[in-house]
């Protein structure tokens, strides 16, 4: 199977390939492969493994100003919190492959509260993880990478669609593989605004309200009913913070601190980060009432 | 045709516990050091943890042969920098470079779950923790390995820190001194020993802080 490793190329090995260690270390980074006659069936049960963390809620929306970009912060596993591997293998007589599916299932445990899910893949453009938190990590890595070559090569910025589309054509060389990425690639270039959603089947989408996690539907109806396009940056940034909030609220899977980012004309910009434990509160302050027991402790102090 | 079940596993869990906790001017990295397989004891006397840099140490728990060739190639790139830069890698530089090398092996995983510990560029103790393929993220204190369940819970009452994601943004490290953080590594080693059956014999206690770096072994329940 050819894969698309052109992303993991980073510079020429400055070492001579004299001795096969150092021609080893230094040599293109390749994946390993497991050897298998149905790649594409034993993978389908990896992605079961793989699944965890698809447990988010993050938002991105085009408005008059710019780019608004939220997430919340929680991730979670259907399974023990991240790192729980078991194996199982394959095999036809000779033919052996390799194989993680997660052993310890615990209900959801919560892996962490603080995971970063907004990644700056440059001052001006930022990516969104939902999926697995590795995919999305290395690959918006990769993605500023390539990035900054091409802003090196062709001595101007990478457009967004240009950005989004090189994610889009690596993922989907790794289609069928048990990759779990979706995100939003959100940024402003010399258009001016831009948001595509890329996700790990290959699929490409521009657009101008995304949702993506398990806490999507919720974020959804708050940010639609509450979607002007003529908004300014604070009733934007409210809105997106509301939404992310009553996520967090109604899906188990999201929770932790609720950021929000501004992408505007001179790049992006966090605007807040809250817990959504104190949000909770703010938008539901608790009125001192005069329950019965309070009546009886004034009655008893008077 | 119907899928065989293979009858022979690449991996194995070798047990054990690691924990690393980052304090203001210093970093204490600590695993036990019991080896495990199924029902049985290996060896009491295997150290989980490898200085990979002049300021970052790291601790694995997990199947050990796969953390033993990660330790060798992440120390064969680690000289291979010093060769090319002239200087250590910093902590922060030896965490992607931990996180890229566990994702290149995504289709064929190392297993193995680690924490690594340091300190930064400006003196500042940091702790990285990695899920097993790769992603990362800094934070204040961390636990891996077979009684992680039982030790995080009680690092989070004990230490919990304000989310980095917070704005305005929060001081992560704890604000324990470094007597205090070695003393509760203790604590939550002799506690997990009590309750999970692959963590025991002794506990291997790295500090790194400014004016280098100390070991220290602590016995605990050999059974």
């Amino acid at each position: 199977m050819k894969l698309d490793t052109s992303g993991l190329e980073s510079f020429p090995s400055l070492i001579l390939h004299g001795n096969d260690v150092a021609g080893e270390i230094s040599a293109p980074p390749s994946f390993d492969l497991p050897n298998s006659n149905d790649f594409d069936g034993f993978l389908k049960e990896a992605i079961q493994m793989v699944k965890p963390a698809k447990g988010t809620t993050t938002l991105a929306f085009i408005f008059k100003e710019g780019v608004m970009v939220a997430a919340d912060s929680r991730a979670s596993m259907g399974g023990y919190i991240c790192e729980c591997l078991s194996t199982l293998l394959f095999g036809t007589g000779r033919v052996l492959c390799y194989l993680l599916l997660i052993k310890q299932f615990f209900f959801f445990f919560i892996a962490s509260q603080s995971v970063k899910k907004i990644i700056e893949i440059n001052p001006y453009m930022l990516g969104t993880m939902a999926g697995g938190a590795a995919d999305c990590q290395f690959w918006h890595r990769n993605l500023g990478i390539k990035c900054r070559l091409h802003e090196l090569a062709n001595k101007r910025r990478i457009s967004v669609t240009g950005a989004s589309k090189l994610l889009a054509n690596i993922l989907y060389s790794y289609r069928g593989m048990g990759l779990s990425v979706g995100t939003m690639i959100a940024g402003w270039d010399e258009t001016g605004p831009g948001l595509y959603y890329v996700d790990s089947e290959g699929g490409r989408l521009k657009g101008t309200r995304f949702s993506v996690g398990s806490g999507s539907p919720y974020a959804y109806g708050v940010l639609d009913s509450g979607y002007k396009y003529d908004m300014s940056i604070e009733e934007a940034s409210e809105l997106a913070r509301r939404a992310i909030y009553h996520a967090t609220f109604r899906d188990g899977a999201s929770g932790g601190v609720a950021s929000v980012y501004y992408v505007g004309p001179t790049g992006w910009k966090k605007l807040s980060g809250d817990d959504v434990g104190e949000l909770h509160y703010h938008y539901n302050p608790v009125t001192p009432s005069t329950t019965v027991e309070q009546e009886m402790v004034d009655a008893a102090a008077a | 045709m119907t899928k065989q079940h293979a009858n022979w596993s690449p991996y194995d869990n070798n047990g054990g516990s690691c924990v690393a906790i980052a304090g203001s001017d210093y970093c204490v990295i600590a695993a036990d050091t019991r080896m495990s397989t199924g029902y049985n004891i290996l060896t009491r006397d295997y150290s989980k943890i490898s200085h990979l840099a002049e300021k970052c140490v790291m601790a694995s728990s997990g199947f050990q042969a796969d953390v033993k060739a990660l330790q060798k190639v992440l120390s064969a790139r680690h000289l291979t920098y010093q060769h090319q830069h002239n200087k250590q890698m910093s902590c922060p530089a030896m965490a992607q470079l931990l996180s890229n090398t566990l994702y290149y092996k995504r289709f064929f995983p190392y297993y193995s779950f680690n924490v690594l510990g340091g300190l930064d560029s400006e003196g500042k103790g940091c702790v990285f923790t990695y899920d097993a393929v790769g992603s990362y993220e800094r934070v204040g204190y961390s636990s891996q390995g077979s009684g992680s369940t039982l030790i995080m819970p009680f690092l989070d009452n004990q230490l919990k820190s304000p989310s980095p994601l917070l704005l305005p943004a929060q001081d992560a490290v704890t604000p324990l001194s470094e007597a205090e953080a070695v003393d509760l590594v203790k604590t939550v080693f002799a506690s997990a020993t009590e309750r999970d059956i692959y963590t025991g014999d002794k506990v291997e206690i790295v500090i790194l802080n400014s004016t280098g770096i100390h070991r220290e072994f602590m016995e605990l329940r050999k059974d």
